[in-house]
């Protein structure tokens, strides 16, 4: 089944295309991760689907309905939760309330219970604590115990990446969009990331799609690779074809010098 | 200077001459504007000690102390271990003093030769007879230096004395000058308590302290300042650190305490300090309803006297027999509840369009429409409605079967504006531990963000105006019946911009910070058109606003009583090295740390 089908998307801004043409497709349960050199548009790719950019041309499907024009919030709502490349938490609320604050689109009370503190709002807050604790401790010791009170800026820069994907839970997607999960971090924390996301599908049924550029995690981890070049999609399928495409290569690395 | 250099040794005489000068000039500086804005003229009518020191002097004779103090105090060669206090500094002191005085000096010569009347108003011979005390320029000149002199060696000898002598000389001081500028409050407090004969023995006839009480009363406060040296800030410290359940039982204590005195010392306060408090109170209301716009959800409203205005309107409209178009003469409970629906309306109105732009924009689109609800009621176009200039009287108070509330009767307006201000603090307290907090919260971090993570930023942002919007009102309405009739002046952009004030130096985003800078602010220096404690200082107090603000944005950019939150957040490089100190790792890994890898800055 089509999870987010999207057809012909175009972006420009002014004279520049930053994406045009193209044609992407995920299905449920899926891992897909989508490389290119610098200023490729992987970004701008994942803006126009989380709805912080709207597209000049094309269509995009989320379940079968059009996403196309819908607020961030909405998005979010209907289940795709991104993370930022450069990492951008709420500095200064602490960690259990930046999971806590991404529940919003989830859950109900507004005014009313809150100054009459009724039973359905306590229930409510109980609810999004808990669920934020779990959340929490599925990365292990890090996040959890007096961690949980302290402000995300006093947070290792690893640790801020996962918070970030965190808070991504939090808002209870279908679809999850990680982009650059494992940039900066040593080869440790990325063998560590690299499990976690494969285990963010079979544990937490999230389909993923990742902008990566460190080969061996979108190796180990994805199903199918999408490279993007100039806003173009120059390539698709397993990581293997893709590597051996030369077309890709060329993107990459060049021309070689005989071919001129 | 030979003789100079015999008494003193070499290193007294080894200053650091910029900081000198510097200090030197700002003195003589702050000591000429002083002069220039007519506060010393002005204030010399008001006596402090009967016969032998006014205000007018008090406010010119601290400028060298605190000059030489703070001059002393200063270390400009940083990461150096600081040097040793002593006669050096002492020196640093005097020097400084006697440059203001020399700029005192210069301003006479100046007052005596050139008429400069007509740029700056207070340039009159009443300021020169002030400063020579008619005794001839030389005199003055002369007077003026040593005595600024020996004021800023006395500044600078704070420095050097021990802890102890400072804070009893500290406490002494400023206790007698704030016993001496409260006269009229403390008299109407001894009345209230029956303590007449107190106030009659401690102050003379005609206003000031009496040398002797003068005497006593400062004998007194040193015994006690030396007796309790140390405990208060114990007791302070302790607090800080509690957590958890013990804290929240101290806090528990002192809200009782804090409860207890709102509701039993207006029985025995006078009709001025009641009044004092009915308008700390209107302003407290304000203020609290800002604090959740601008301190909760970062909101910078600069026109939220509009919904002060709505407020007041509405109820001057509906209660009032002389509501010129339309005047159904409700009680006032009644309409109330128009009230809040009306408020609500303007505040969805008011935000709708200016919801969607941030940071100044925000601010400077809320200023014009709080001009703009201003000048609508003032208008020809509504006049016929709302009456115009002429506004709208008899107000009626409040009916409550037992009682009535209206502003002859300061004190029960106070207790219907504490009604309110419990109502505004339940809500900001409840409110800020609630889904719609967080989300408030997350958008003052990072609005697009907050958008991205499926918070609906355009109902949040309105839910917080309009929550503002009616509590704002509810204050409006207080208003009205309080002094019976509205008045398109009572709603000037001055308002926005002192409850601003009020909200920034209290403490952003905290309710304890409002509340204590409303008091400190509306209570002791005065609202924008009612006079506080200080009411010799009416004339100045906005100008003594504009340094207090300035001087919060230098030193203490988180308020008196700052927010757990905001203060982190201003100081976060001190709250990671507290951290550090304290032996935890802030989430740095083992691994992470085997591996090198090193914290980061998030921005």
């Amino acid at each position: 089944m089509r999870l987010l089908e999207i057809k012909d998307l175009q972006i420009t801004f002014g004279g520049l295309d930053a994406l045009s043409g193209l044609n992407f497709h995920i299905d449920k349960g899926e891992i897909v991760s989508v490389i290119g050199p610098n200023g490729a548009g992987k970004t701008t790719f994942f803006n126009a689907i989380s709805g912080l950019v709207t597209p000049t041309d094309g269509d995009m499907f989320f379940e079968g309905e059009s996403i196309v024009g819908l607020d961030p919030s909405t998005v979010t709502s209907l289940g795709i939760a991104r993370t930022f490349q450069n990492v951008r938490l709420f500095p200064n609320m602490t960690i259990l309330e930046n999971v806590m604050v991404a529940q919003h689109c989830r859950t109900r009370q507004l005014l009313y219970g809150a100054l009459f503190q009724t039973r359905a709002f306590k229930q409510e807050e109980r609810e999004i604590r808990e669920r934020a604790e779990e959340i929490l401790g599925f990365f292990g010791h890090r996040l959890v115990g007096y961690r949980m009170d302290q402000p995300a800026f006093a947070l290792s820069y690893a640790n801020r990446r996962r918070l970030e994907i965190a808070r991504a839970m939090a808002t209870q997607p279908q679809l999850l969009l990680l982009d650059e999960p494992v940039a900066g971090m040593n080869p440790i924390e990325t063998a560590e990331l690299t499990a976690l996301i494969g285990r963010l599908r079979s544990e937490w049924g999230f389909t993923i799609v990742m902008i990566e550029h460190d080969m061996k995690v979108v190796k180990d981890v994805s199903d199918r690779v999408v490279v993007l070049d100039h806003g173009v999609p120059i390539a698709q399928g397993s990581y293997d074809e893709v590597s051996n495409n030369p077309d890709v290569v060329e993107a990459y690395l060049g021309r070689p010098v005989e071919a001129r | 200077m030979s003789a100079a250099a015999a008494l003193l040794p070499s290193s007294a005489l080894h200053q650091d001459w910029r900081k000198v000068f510097r200090w030197g000039l700002i003195c003589g500086g702050s000591l000429i504007a002083l002069c220039l804005v007519g506060m010393p003229v002005e204030l010399d009518r008001r006596e402090i000690v009967e016969r032998y020191l006014s205000l007018g002097y008090v406010s010119v004779l601290l400028v060298p102390i605190c000059a030489g103090w703070v001059a002393a105090t200063q270390i400009v060669l940083e990461g150096f271990e600081s040097r040793k206090q002593g006669l050096y500094d002492l020196v640093t002191g005097l020097l400084v003093g006697v440059l203001g005085g020399g700029g005192l000096s210069l301003l006479m010569v100046a007052l005596d030769s050139w008429n400069l009347r007509d740029p700056l108003v207070n340039w009159s011979p009443k300021l020169l007879r002030f400063l020579t005390y008619e005794n001839g320029m030389g005199f003055g000149a002369g007077a003026w230096i040593i005595t600024c002199g020996v004021l800023g060696l006395a500044g600078a000898s704070l420095h050097v004395v021990p802890r102890v002598v400072r804070r009893v000389v500290a406490i002494v001081l400023m206790g007698l000058l704030a016993l001496s500028v409260l006269e009229s409050a403390v008299s109407d407090l001894s009345e209230g308590f029956r303590l007449e004969w107190l106030a009659d023995l401690i102050y003379a006839k005609k206003g000031g302290l009496t040398l002797t009480s003068a005497l006593v009363v400062g004998i007194v406060m040193a015994v006690v300042a030396a007796l309790t040296d140390g405990r208060v800030k114990a007791v302070t410290n302790r607090y800080r650190e509690m957590e958890g359940m013990e804290r929240q039982k101290a806090s528990i204590v002192l809200f009782a305490v804090v409860a207890v005195l709102c509701i039993v010392l207006p029985i025995f306060l006078g009709k001025i300090m009641n009044e004092l408090l009915a308008n700390v109170g209107i302003f407290l209301l304000l203020a609290l309803g800002l604090n959740i716009v601008v301190g909760l959800a970062g909101l910078l409203d600069l026109g939220y006297v509009a919904f002060f205005a709505v407020g007041g309107y509405t109820t001057a409209v509906l209660t009032s027999p002389n509501s010129p178009w339309f005047a159904p003469e409700l009680h006032f409970g009644v309409s109330l509840i128009f009230v809040v629906i009306f408020a609500a309306i303007v505040g969805l109105i008011i935000g709708a369009p200016v919801i969607r732009m941030r940071g100044d924009y925000l601010a400077i689109v809320t200023l014009g429409f709080g001009e703009i609800i201003r000048l609508l009621f003032m208008s020809d176009w509504l006049g016929p409605y709302f009456g115009g200039a002429q506004g709208i009287t008899n107000v009626p108070g409040v009916d409550l079967g037992f009682a009535t509330v209206k502003g002859t009767d300061p004190r029960s307006v106070f207790y219907l504006v504490l009604f309110f201000c419990v109502i505004a603090i339940y809500v900001s307290w409840r409110l800020q531990a609630s889904r719609l907090g967080r989300a408030w919260m997350a958008i003052r971090e990072d609005e697009q963000v907050a958008e991205a993570m499926g918070i609906n930023t355009v109902s949040a942002k309105l839910m917080a105006f309009v929550v503002g919007a009616v509590l704002a009102a509810f204050s409006g309405a207080v208003l009205a019946a309080k002094v019976g009739s509205i008045f398109p002046t009572s709603f000037m952009i001055l308002v926005s911009i002192i409850i601003l004030v009020v909200v920034i130096v209290g403490g952003m985003g905290n309710i304890a910070g409002v509340l204590v800078g409303s008091v400190v602010l509306i209570g002791v220096l005065g609202g924008p058109k009612q006079p506080g404690l200080l009411q010799e200082f009416q004339n100045f107090k906005l100008l003594i606003y504009g340094i207090l603000l300035v001087f919060m944005m230098l030193k203490r950019p988180e308020g008196l009583v700052p927010s757990a939150r905001r203060s982190r957040e201003l100081h976060q490089d001190e709250f990671l090295q507290d951290a550090w100190l304290k032996g935890d790792k802030l989430g740095i890994d083992d691994d992470e740390i085997e591996t090198g890898h090193v914290e980061e800055e998030s921005r």
